[in-house]
């Protein structure tokens, strides 16, 4: 069974985004990030606009499971673990 | 992007960041993280988002990039004092109680997840 690819929403300057991107690492947790802080002009407002359909706090790190999927706010191990391979 | 601990334009590091806020603080009753590692982190990324903006706007929030409109997120945010007093720690985890930090002597334990409190109007679309 493939294993979904996670979708982290982040700031490169947030030690929860960084935890996150750690534990997805040393769990072998399929992902891909955007660091939205990084992002300017036009791709900033459609990342954004992404961001809040999912969490309309607009919080990092937000981490969406693909297909409809559920949407993890916050460093949150035991919601992660779910999706080690 | 600095290497760890390396100092900023303004000449800070971490340390020095941390000798001048800290006895500033405890005196209103704010402590630093006993975890060392999510403090010194912390306030490296302070001097980033200090060099960035201007102003060290928390870490861990999507800065609007002007003073007038980060003004609640600015380190200590607005939020700091609710957080604490609810959740033990703010909302980036570089101050947390008194408390916390006895506890976490004794055994390590690692600090809390914090919602954030912001308004989602003060983030400029």
């Amino acid at each position: 069974m493939a294993h979904p690819v996670l979708k982290l929403y982040a700031l490169s300057t947030c030690i929860h985004c960084r935890h996150t991107k750690e534990y997805l690492n040393s769990h072998h947790i399929p992902y891909e990030f955007i660091d939205v802080d990084l992002q300017e002009g036009e791709a900033r407002d459609r990342v954004l606009a992404e961001v809040k359909g999912y969490n309309p706090n607009m919080s990092f790190p937000t981490i969406v499971v693909p297909d409809g999927g559920s949407v993890i706010i916050g460093f949150q191990e035991q919601k992660l673990a779910k999706y080690i391979p | 992007m600095n290497r760890q601990g390396e100092s900023h334009a303004s000449g800070m590091t971490p340390h020095s960041l941390r000798n001048t806020l800290q006895p500033l603080q405890e005196a209103k009753g704010y402590y630093f993280n006993r975890d060392d590692s999510m403090t010194m982190e912390l306030l490296e990324q302070l001097l980033v988002t200090k060099a960035r903006y201007g102003y060290m706007a928390c870490p861990c929030r999507l800065a609007n990039g002007t003073y007038e409109a980060d003004k609640d997120i600015i380190c200590p945010c607005s939020y700091r004092e609710q957080d604490v007093n609810e959740f033990e720690a703010c909302f980036c985890g570089l101050y947390v109680s008194k408390e916390w930090n006895e506890r976490w002597d004794q055994e390590q334990q690692s600090t809390p997840v914090v919602p954030d409190r912001r308004d989602p109007g003060n983030i400029l679309l």
